[in-house]
C-alpha cells in the first residue's frame, strides 16, 4: 500500500468521497423518477428534462470536485477573506439584477441558465470564520470577538434575508455548532437550543400540554438528582392543589379563565413557594432546575403573548407559513400533507424504482428539488430512507472525525464548518417531509435537482478533502 | 487558536446521532407502523375544488334590487386530459380570438398539468349550452359557474362602484384571495367589500391517476362551505337617482341629496356617468380604457371630488359665525357700496334676512371684516391672525376642510385656510384682512366639494347639527350600521342663530327680489341660496345652488352644479327645485320647468 505521507491519492479521503458518488448517483435516479412524467417524453441528452438537466450538473460537479483537489489548501486560507467579501457582494446585486422565483428574488440569469449566489456564501462564511477562529490566541468568550463573530455570520443572514429566502438565511444559524467546539459557553448552546424549540413547540403543541410536559421534566429532574421522589411527589401535588385551587378560583369569581391561564397562576404561585423552600435549605442544583422551569413557561407565555396580542394578523399569518401551519395560496400545509402521504405509503420495502405514484403523479411543485427526500421514501421504502439517514449521518461523523484530526487549527474549524453546514440541510430538509420541523424550503445536499446547491456542496467538500490531504504540514 | 475542547466533538456527534434516530423512529412510525399513509395513498390524490358563492345583492333604501348577480361560466382545463381538439372551433363558439386562447392555454399548461385552470371566463349561458352539446369532442375541459354584476336601473356607477379581477397586490394583502378571484374595486362595492364577498367553499376530492372522481378527501374534514354574500341596503332612492342623472344628461355638474334627520344620502348624481353594466364581464376592459380616456371625465366622481369655491353659499356660513361670535345681529345693515366690492343692483339690504335675500356682497364684506378684526390687538395683523383663528375653528366645526368619514371611498377634503395656510403663503406678519376679504363672499382661497355643501345646507335644516352623510342603510346579519354615522355632530353655532339664516334662505327662493326665485316647489317651502362660482381661465362660471325643504321639519338637503352654466339661479335652481319636488310629491307638476332643464345641453 502506498504511503500516506508521500501518495496523495493515498491522503485523499476514500470514505468521503465514495459516499459523495453513491449519494450523488442515487440523488440522480430519484430526480429521473419525480420528473420522467413532467414532460412529454425526450431522450437523456435533451436538456428541457430537468433529470437530463440534473445529469449535466453532476458532470460539472464531478468536474469542480476533481479540480478543487488540484488546488493547494493553502490558497482557501490565503483567499478566505477575498471570497468571502466577494461573495457577500454578489447578493446585494442578486437582490436588483436577480428574478423572482416562489417570492425569493435569489437568482441571477445568464440565458436560461439560472445560479443561486447564496449558496456559495455559505462554504465561503465557513472560510472566513475558519480564518478567524484559527488565530492564535483567540478566545471565542471575549465580547469584542464574540461581536467579529457575529457580524461575519450575521451580514450574510441579513443579505439573504432581504432576498426573501428565509430557509437559506437560516442555515447560518448552525455555525452555533463551530463555535461551541472551539470553547463557546455550554449556557449559549443549551439556552439557544433551549429557546428556538420552545419557540417551535409554542406554535405546533396546544400550550396546556406543552406546560405538563416541561413539569414532568423538571419534576423528573428533581428525582435524578435527588435519586428518592421526595421532591416528585411534593411537586405533583403542590402543583396539583394549586391547580385546583386556580380553577374554584375561576369558577367562583365567575371568569371564564383557559386551562393554560390557570396553569400559569398556580406555576407562578408553585414558583415562589418552592423558592423560598430552596433558598432557605441551600438546595442549589434544585435552584437551578426551578429557574430553569418557570424561566421556560415565561418564554412560552410571552412568545405566546407577542403573538396573539401583540402581532398584526398579517405577521401572524407569514410566521404560520413559515412554520408551515397554515395553507397559503400555494399549498404548503397541503404539499406537506401530501409529502407524509408519500412516504409513509411506501412501507418497509417502498414500491420500486419508479413505481411511486405519488411523488410522480402529485402536484408538489417542489418534488424533485426539496422533497426529493418523498420520492426516496415512496420507491425505497423505509430500507431506503434508512440508507440515506445513514449515509448522511455517516458523512457527517466522517467529516468529524477528519476536522479532529487536523494539525491546522483552519482546517479543523472549516471541517466543522462543513459538517455543520451538512448537518443543517440534512435535519431540515428530511425533518420538514416527515412532518416534525417547519416547512423551510432548503434543499438536500447531492440528491435535490438544482446546479447551484449541488456544485456549492461538492465545492465544500473537497476544500475540505484537499485541507485533509495537507494535514501533514501546517496550514495556517 | 489553541486545540481547547477535544471532547466537545463528543457533543456534536451525539446530537447528529440524536437527530438520525428520532428521524429513523419517526420513518419507522409513519412508514411501517401507521398503515393510514399507504390507505390514503392508493393511487389517489387531491384535487382541490373551489365554489364561489353569489355576491351580495344591493338594494335602494325602499328594497328595490340596484345590483344582482347573473351566472356566468368560466371554461376550466385540466391540461393532462386534453387531446388534439378543433381550437377554431372552440373560439368560435365562445367567440374568443384565438391567440389569446392559445395564451391562455399555455399559460395553464405551464401552471401545472395536473390541476384544473380558467382558460375563458364569463362565458354566457347560451355560450355554455351551445359549446355542452359537443363537450365530448373537448376532453379535459369543464365549466365551473361563476357570476356577474348586473345593473337593473343602469344609475349611480360612481357609488356602486366596479367588481373586477384581483391583481397581486389584492392577493398580497389578504390570503382570502386567489388569482381568478373577483373583488369590489371602487365605490360600495370595494367599501363594503368584506360582507358582500361572502365566503369561497373549498372541497378537497380524491381523484385517481386519471383524474376521476373518488369522492371526497377524508369525508370532507378539510372542506369548507361556501357562504353566499350578504344583502347590503342602501340609502339611496332609485327612483331619485334616476331622475337627477336624467336631469343632469348632456351636462357637466353633480347633485347630491341627504335627509337631514340622518344623514342619509338620498341620491348622488355626477354627470357625464357612465352605464355600471358597461363594466362588467368581457367587455370591461375595452369600456374602461375608453372612459379613461373620455376627456369629459365619465369615471370622475365630481360630487365628492370636484373641488370649487363655494361662492355665495358661503356667505351663509359667514352670516352664522358672525351671529355666534356677536359682532353683528339680526338687524346688522349695511349699504350697498360697490368701490369696496362688486355687487349687482338691489335695494340697500336691511338686516341680515335681506342681506341673504340679496347676496349682497358689501354686507358680506362687512360681515367678515367684524368676525377677523374684533379689535383684540392693536397691530392689524396680529388681530386677523386671532380673528382668523377662531374663524378657521368655527368654519371647520361645519365639517369643511376635511374628508367626511364617510363609506365612499376617495373623498377630497377641499380646503379652509388657517393662519398657518397664510403664514407659508405671505410670511407671518406679511397679511391682514385687506389680504383675505375675498374669503368673504367665498370666493379667495376657501374650496369645498360638492357633499360637504349638501351636508351644509342638512346643518341649517337641522338648525346646527349633522350626521356623516353614508350610504349604509343595513348589512344582512349585522345589528346596526357603524356607530360613527349614528351620532350627532354639533356645530361651534348655538341653535338660536339659525332660524334667522332660515328665514333668508326662504326669502331667496320665495320673495320678489331673491335670487333663487327658480328653486320655489309649488305648495312646499323651499330655503336655498344660490353660488355662482367663478370659473378660472375666463369660461363661463360655474352654477350652484343649496336648499333645504320643507322649512319646517326639513325632509331633504340638496345641493346642486352645473358647470360652465352661469349664475347659480340659471340653471341649479331649477334642478334643485325639481329634485325636491320629486322627492316630496313623487311627481313633477312643473313640467315646463323639467323641459328648459332637459333641453340645455352642453356636449
Ligand atoms: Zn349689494
Amino acid at each position: 500500500m502506498a504511503n500516506p505521507r508521500t501518495n496523495f491519492i493515498a491522503r485523499l479521503d476514500w470514505v468521503t468521497i465514495i459516499l459523495f458518488l453513491v449519494m450523488v448517483g442515487f440523488g440522480w435516479m430519484n430526480v429521473f423518477a419525480s420528473s420522467r412524467n413532467e414532460g412529454t417524453g425526450g431522450s437523456l441528452f435533451d436538456f428541457s428534462q430537468r433529470y437530463s438537466k440534473q445529469f449535466y450538473y453532476i458532470l460539472t460537479a464531478l468536474v469542480i470536485a476533481i479540480f478543487t483537489l488540484t488546488i493547494d489548501g493553502k490558497v482557501w486560507s490565503f483567499f478566505s477573506f477575498p471570497i468571502y467579501i466577494v461573495t457577500l457582494l454578489i447578493l446585494p446585486i442578486t437582490i436588483i439584477i436577480g428574478k423572482e422565483i416562489n417570492g425569493a428574488r435569489a437568482w441571477i440569469f445568464i440565458g436560461s441558465f439560472s445560479i443561486q449566489p447564496a449558496e456559495f456564501t455559505k462554504f465561503a462564511t465557513a472560510l472566513a470564520l475558519a480564518k478567524i477562529l484559527s488565530a492564535y490566541n483567540f478566545v471565542v468568550q471575549k465580547p469584542r470577538n464574540l461581536m467579529t463573530i457575529g457580524a461575519v455570520l450575521g451580514i450574510p443572514m441579513i443579505l439573504i434575508l432581504a432576498q426573501k429566502d428565509t430557509g437559506t438565511a437560516l442555515v447560518f444559524l448552525v455555525f452555533v455548532l463551530v463555535l461551541f467546539r472551539e470553547g463557546m459557553s455550554w449556557v449559549v448552546l443549551f439556552v439557544g437550543g433551549l429557546a428556538i424549540l420552545l419557540f417551535v413547540l409554542t406554535m405546533l403543541v396546544p400550550i396546556p400540554v406543552l406546560l405538563a410536559v416541561i413539569s414532568v421534566i423538571a419534576l423528573g429532574l428533581t428525582w435524578l438528582y435527588q435519586r428518592n421522589f421526595k421532591f416528585f411527589y411534593i411537586g405533583f401535588l403542590s402543583l396539583g392543589i394549586l391547580f385546583g385551587l386556580a380553577s374554584l378560583a375561576s369558577t367562583y369569581l365567575g371568569q371564564d379563565w383557559s386551562l393554560s391561564r390557570m396553569f400559569f397562576l398556580a406555576s407562578f404561585v408553585a414558583f415562589l413557594i418552592w423558592l423560598t423552600i430552596i433558598l432557605r435549605k441551600r438546595h442549589n442544583p434544585l435552584l437551578l432546575i426551578l429557574l430553569t422551569w418557570f424561566g421556560a413557561i415565561l418564554f412560552i407565555f410571552s412568545v405566546d403573548f407577542v403573538f396573539h396580542e401583540v402581532l398584526q394578523e398579517h405577521q401572524q399569518s407569514r410566521i404560520n407559513n413559515i412554520l408551515g401551519l397554515e395553507s397559503d395560496p400555494l399549498g404548503r400545509g397541503y404539499n406537506l400533507n401530501q409529502s407524509k402521504i408519500a412516504i409513509g405509503s411506501g412501507g418497509f420495502f417502498g414500491k420500486g424504482f419508479m413505481q411511486g405514484t405519488q411523488t410522480s403523479l402529485n402536484f408538489v411543485p417542489e418534488q424533485s428539488t426539496d422533497f426529493i427526500f418523498c420520492t426516496v421514501g415512496e420507491e425505497w421504502g423505509f430500507m431506503g430512507s434508512l440508507m440515506v439517514l445513514g449515509m448522511f449521518s455517516g458523512l457527517i461523523l466522517r467529516l468529524i472525525f477528519l476536522a479532529e484530526r487536523q494539525r491546522s487549527a483552519f482546517s479543523r474549524i472549516y471541517g466543522y464548518g462543513v459538517a455543520s453546514i451538512l448537518f443543517f440541510h440534512f435535519a431540515i430538509n428530511i425533518g420538514m417531509t416527515i412532518g416534525i420541523v417547519p416547512v423551510i424550503g432548503i434543499p438536500l445536499p447531492f440528491f435535490s435537482s438544482g446546479g447551484s446547491s449541488l456544485w456549492a456542496f461538492t465545492l465544500m467538500l473537497f476544500i475540505f478533502l484537499r485541507l485533509d490531504t495537507d494535514r501533514y504540514q501546517i496550514v495556517s | 487558536m489553541l486545540n481547547s475542547n477535544p471532547n466537545r466533538k463528543y457533543v456534536v456527534g451525539g446530537i447528529v446521532l440524536a437527530v438520525t434516530l428520532v428521524y429513523m423512529l419517526r420513518l419507522f412510525y409513519i412508514q411501517v407502523i401507521d398503515k393510514s399513509y399507504q390507505l390514503s395513498s392508493k393511487n389517489n390524490s387531491q384535487l382541490r375544488v373551489v365554489e364561489y358563492p353569489g355576491r351580495g345583492m344591493i338594494f335602494d333604501r325602499f328594497g328595490k334590487p340596484m345590483v344582482y348577480n347573473e351566472a356566468v361560466f368560466d371554461l376550466l382545463v385540466l391540461p393532462q386530459q386534453t387531446k388534439a381538439f378543433d381550437t377554431m372551433d372552440l373560439c368560435r363558439i365562445l367567440s374568443v380570438d384565438l391567440m389569446e386562447f392559445r395564451e391562455s392555454m399555455k399559460k395553464a399548461r405551464e401552471y401545472s398539468r395536473y390541476r384544473q385552470s380558467a382558460v375563458v371566463r364569463q362565458i354566457t349561458p347560451e355560450q355554455k349550452a351551445a359549446l355542452n352539446e359537443k363537450l365530448f369532442q373537448f376532453p379535459g375541459f369543464s365549466f365551473q359557474i361563476r357570476t356577474q354584476r348586473k345593473y337593473p336601473q343602469s344609475v349611480a356607477p360612481h357609488v356602486l362602484g366596479y367588481v373586477g379581477e384581483v391583481n397581486q397586490t389584492d392577493i398580497n394583502a389578504d390570503t382570502y384571495y386567489q388569482g381568478g378571484d373577483y373583488i369590489g374595486k371602487s365605490g360600495l362595492e370595494s367599501e363594503y367589500e368584506p360582507y358582500l364577498r361572502g365566503r369561497k367553499g373549498i372541497s378537497y376530492q380524491l381523484v385517481d391517476v386519471h383524474h376521476r372522481l373518488q369522492g371526497n378527501f377524508e369525508n370532507g374534514r378539510f372542506d369548507t362551505i361556501a357562504q353566499p354574500g350578504r344583502k347590503l341596503t342602501i340609502t339611496i332612492d332609485a327612483g331619485l337617482q334616476e331622475y337627477g342623472e336624467k336631469l343632469l344628461a348632456h351636462k357637466k355638474g353633480s347633485i347630491v341629496a341627504i335627509e337631514p334627520s340622518t344623514g342619509e344620502i338620498l341620491a348622488m348624481v355626477s354627470s357625464p356617468g357612465y352605464d355600471p353594466n358597461e363594466l362588467v364581464g368581457r367587455i370591461r376592459g375595452k369600456n374602461f380604457e375608453r372612459l379613461m380616456n373620455d376627456s369629459l371625465m365619465p369615471l370622475f366622481n365630481r360630487a365628492t371630488m370636484s373641488r370649487y369655491s363655494p361662492g355665495s353659499i358661503f356667505k351663509i356660513v359667514q352670516a352664522l359665525i358672525a351671529l355666534q361670535e356677536g359682532v353683528i345681529d339680526e338687524f346688522y345693515s349695511v349699504d350697498c357700496n360697490k368701490g369696496i366690492i362688486g355687487c349687482h343692483n338691489h335695494p340697500n339690504a336691511h338686516g341680515l334676512r335681506e342681506g341673504i335675500m340679496y347676496s349682497c356682497n358689501p354686507y358680506f364684506y362687512n360681515v367678515y371684516r367684524r368676525i377677523i378684526l374684533q379689535g383684540k390687538s392693536t397691530s392689524q395683523f396680529q388681530d386677523s391672525q386671532i380673528g382668523l383663528k377662531t374663524w378657521y375653528q368655527m368654519v371647520c366645526s361645519f365639517g369643511l376642510g376635511q374628508v367626511l368619514q364617510t363609506d365612499l371611498p376617495g373623498i377630497k377634503p377641499g380646503l379652509i385656510p388657517d393662519v398657518a395656510y397664510y403664514n407659508k403663503w405671505y410670511g407671518a406678519n406679511r397679511w391682514a384682512f385687506s389680504t383675505i376679504f375675498s374669503n368673504s363672499i367665498g370666493q379667495g382661497e376657501v374650496e369645498t366639494v360638492p357633499i360637504q355643501i349638501a351636508n351644509l345646507a342638512a346643518i341649517i335644516a337641522n338648525r346646527g347639527i349633522y350626521y356623516v352623510p353614508h350610504f349604509v342603510k343595513s348589512i344582512e346579519g349585522v345589528d346596526s350600521i357603524p356607530e360613527k354615522f349614528r351620532v350627532p355632530h354639533h356645530t361651534a353655532i348655538d341653535t338660536k342663530y339659525f332660524d334667522v339664516v332660515a328665514d333668508g334662505m326662504q326669502m331667496v327662493v320665495n320673495q320678489q327680489g331673491g335670487t333663487g326665485s327658480r328653486a320655489q316647489v309649488p305648495g312646499v317651502i323651499v330655503c336655498g341660496k344660490t353660488g355662482t362660482v367663478q370659473n378660472s381661465g375666463g369660461k363661463e362660471d360655474h352654477s350652484g345652488f343649496f336648499a333645504f325643504a320643507p322649512k319646517d321639519r326639513p325632509r331633504i338637503a340638496i345641493v346642486a352644479y352645473v358647470e360652465s352654466s352661469g349664475a347659480g339661479g340659471v340653471y341649479a335652481a331649477p334642478i334643485a327645485s325639481l329634485m325636491i319636488e320629486k322627492y316630496l310629491n313623487g311627481t313633477i307638476t312643473q313640467t315646463d320647468k323639467e323641459l328648459a332643464i332637459l333641453e340645455y345641453k352642453q356636449f
